[in-house]
């Protein structure tokens, strides 16, 4: 993880009141003896939690009886664990094969003109999430992104735009 | 298609990933709201996004598909209906028997299916993937009977390997031969590993089995199981795909409680247990060793090999790894013989294969033909061709470690070995087809973008090997390539070939060393004379109308989204660059390539 993710997570976490960690006992609890745990257990965390706060891994890592570092050397291995906040609406915009072909980069460029978030960034408002995945595997509708668990395919910049907007004037 | 005649109406909705995306979920409820309206009595079945002949499925550019089935007729498809057309369909056809032909499905749609070769996706979309008992219904689970009941695992294996069968996953490792290496290491407990980590972009054959008929993996792996000696095993699925996880548990759930999974299968004493484990996003770990390393828990990072996986695999133990697409061609070689598989295919790659057919072709889906087959005929005969009446430019297949053809290669045919020759592979089978507005270098960048980011870091030659040579490619396609830049990409890319340890750096260079052998003038077009052919690489486009090329039909003008373009019926486009935003939007429309 980068410095500046480091100072980001030490940052958000100062606005965040304390978080009840209790379920991450229960997660390791279930857990407990089984060999493999590590990645069910951070994916479990952050499915509860919506990411992966330093707290949250250190009480894992006494759960476990594993150490914070071998915890985050895992965790920032792989690209779906998060450290901060995400958004309430994270937008998936593939970059596969098929989507880059036809154009998948103007649509996180709209994201941008939208929202003002780049890859892996997070709106202020905690509202929207960017993320450029590699491929969502429904290349036959490309280009394609997923709000969230709905998928939107056969983009054009305008209509994607149009997509965007909606969401973002949904009433809280 | 007299065999689709049934008693009952019912009414098929496709409802895989792209089914639900295009709108599945609404044409069923409007489908069960309109049948409930007419009185009618109904049946209606989720039916995922890949099937055979009448079902459809897998043209998925063609979403939402459905088909209505009337009793004593045959089965009609409807393409792109959305849920304002479903009372229509309903009244005219469902309650007064005419068909509704502007919406039912033309000759091209059928054109789709006719030059394939349906066998492993025979029953997607015929059984409904969330019942145990459809799959049953349709001889499910009976090619595991047959296996117990009759053959010891070493005449599993032998059969196997005289079907020729060869790994999906992109090696082609003989299947069988493979399962020998582990079967006869020492042990008692033995592994087998389903990879369902399907991470090239550009490919989702293994999504749309899983989806589709996720018992078939599973007794695809049962087989291997018996035949192996492995009483334990994991479906290793991409957390990307999350229908086809809630499907594989689903599957795991009810096959246990069948007795088709656990202890004493089908009342022997053999023994398997399966687990599902979720990715965590690491495209490296579609590598097997790397992928055993993060069902431990680790970071994802391959191993040395030897010892190969057959010796010293998961937790230390022998394990095999295959991929979803061979474990479901295990149960129909089991059913039908090893003779009956091998007649399929060519001298050396038998069976069938599915490919994930994607970017500029008409008919964009999964497709399953017999090996042998050229790439012509999968592009311009399933395919259907390139739309807008644009020039084929190029073909890529094997995701990010094959290679690009081009039009001198149509006619090579698709197997393991015809592909390695030509610099290409088979890989998991993602093809994506390129048209004269894509540029070379640029397909380049992008898949070395994608496997720089993905390389997990252990080899310096591919760590710092592929960010060097990415840089090039980013400098060549701002217009500031140098002189001798094409001669360092080739010998970097040869170091990193030789100097990996895994595949994926062994492979990375594959898309650079392809594009440079078959279109090395686009490279030198835009090093020499700063010109992107392709027109893709903006900062060498000057984003000007030719005046000899234009035919002054006003499509760019209607597509500029920020109204940059002035023109009048008969006179000739013009583009102010000062409100240009480079989105090539023009470019891509302009039917006569007038843009420059």
């Amino acid at each position: 993880m980068s410095e500046k993710a480091i100072e980001m997570q030490d940052n958000q976490e100062e606005v965040i009141q304390e978080i009840d960690l209790s379920a991450v006992d229960e997660i390791c609890a279930k857990y407990s003896g089984k060999k493999g745990a590590v990645i069910p257990v951070l994916q479990q965390v952050q499915e509860h939690y919506g990411y992966l706060s330093r707290e949250m891994i250190e009480r894992i890592g006494e759960n476990l009886n594993v150490s914070p570092h071998q915890l985050y050397g895992v965790l920032t291995f792989y690209a779906q664990f998060y450290t901060t906040p995400r958004g309430k609406y994270v937008i998936r915009v593939c970059r596969g094969t098929a989507c880059h072909v036809k154009g998948s980069g103007r649509i996180s460029e709209v994201v941008k003109e939208e929202f003002g978030i780049g890859n892996g960034e997070t709106s202020s408002d905690l509202k929207f999430t960017l993320e450029e995945v590699s491929c969502i595997g429904a290349c036959g509708m490309a280009p394609v992104i997923m709000i969230n668990d709905k998928t939107y395919g056969n983009l054009t910049p305008e209509n994607a735009r149009a997509i965007f907007r909606e969401y973002a004037n949904k009433e809280e | 298609m007299g065999e689709h005649i049934i008693d009952n109406y019912e009414v098929h909705v496709c409802m895989g990933t792209a089914g639900v995306a295009s709108g599945g979920t609404e044409v069923m409820e409007a489908f069960r709201k309109a049948f409930e309206d007419a009185g009618l009595p109904a049946e209606i079945k989720e039916r995922n996004c890949k099937v055979k002949a009448t079902g459809c499925r897998g043209l998925c550019a063609r979403d939402v598909l459905v088909d209505i089935y009337v009793p004593g007729k045959e089965a009609v498809t409807y393409e792109h209906v959305t849920a304002e057309m479903v009372p229509t369909i309903v009244q005219e056809h469902v309650v007064g028997g005419e068909v509704v032909k502007k919406w039912a499905a033309k000759d091209d749609y059928y054109d789709f299916y006719k030059h394939q070769k349906r066998y492993v996706l025979k029953d997607c979309g015929k059984v409904d993937p969330d019942s145990i008992d459809d799959y049953i219904a349709h001889g499910g689970y009976e090619a595991i009977k047959k296996v117990l009941k009759e053959m010891t695992p070493e005449q599993v294996i032998e059969e196997v390997k005289k079907s020729g069968l060869r790994g999906r996953g992109g090696g082609g490792f003989p299947t069988g031969l493979k399962w020998t290496f582990c079967r006869n290491s020492p042990g008692d407990l033995k592994y087998l590993i389903c990879n369902a980590d399907e991470g090239d972009p550009g490919a989702f054959m293994d999504r749309s089995i899983i989806e589709g008929n996720p018992h078939d993996v599973i007794e695809g792996m049962l087989i291997a199981a018996y035949a192996i000696g492995c009483k334990e095993g994991y479906i290793y699925c991409r957390a990307e795909y999350p229908l086809a996880i809630i499907r594989v548990k689903k599957a795991l759930k009810d096959a246990e409680e069948r007795g088709f999974l656990g202890k004493n299968i089908l009342g022997t004493d053999f023994e398997f247990h399966l687990h599902l484990k979720e990715g965590a996003g690491a495209f490296v770990c579609g590598e097997e060793t790397a992928l055993i390393a993060s069902i431990e828990g680790e970071r994802g990072m391959p191993r040395s090999r030897p010892p190969f996986p057959a010796v010293k695999g998961l937790w230390g133990k022998p394990s095999n790894v295959n991929n979803v697409e061979t474990f479901a061609n295990l149960p129909m070689i089991i059913l039908n013989g090893a003779d009956w598989y091998a007649s399929i295919g060519t001298e050396k790659s038998k069976g069938t294969k599915i490919f994930a057919l994607s970017g500029k072709v008409k008919s964009t889906g999964l497709i399953e033909v017999p090996m042998g087959i050229t790439v012509r005929q999968l592009i311009f005969d399933v395919g259907g061709g390139i739309p807008k009446k644009r020039k084929f430019k190029a073909v890529q297949l094997g995701g990010p470690s094959g290679g690009c053809l081009p039009e001198s290669l149509l006619d090579t045919p698709i197997d393991y070995d015809s592909l390695i020759a030509a610099g290409a592979m088979m890989g998991s089978g993602g093809v994506v087809v390129m048209d004269e507005t894509n540029c070379m270098v640029n397909v380049a960048h992008f898949f070395l973008t994608f496997t720089q980011r993905e390389s997990c870091g252990k080899c310096i030659p591919c760590r710092i090997g592929t960010k060097t040579m990415l840089d090039i490619l980013a400098r060549i396609t701002k217009g500031q390539g140098r002189e001798g830049d094409i001669e360092l990409l080739e010998s970097l890319a040869q170091d990193i070939k030789v100097s990996s340890l895994c595949g994926l750096g062994q492979t990375a260079p594959n898309p650079v060393l392809t594009t440079i052998r078959y279109f090395r003038h686009e490279y030198e077009a835009h090093i020499k004379e700063k010109r992107c052919p392709g027109r893709e690489c903006t900062e060498l486009v000057k984003f000007e109308v030719q005046e000899d090329a234009c035919k002054k039909c006003g499509i760019c003008f209607k597509v500029c989204p920020v109204n940059a373009i002035t023109w009048e019926k008969g006179k000739v486009a013009y583009i102010d660059k000062s409100k240009c935003v480079k989105c090539r939007e023009c470019i891509v429309n302009c039917p006569f390539n007038a843009i420059d």
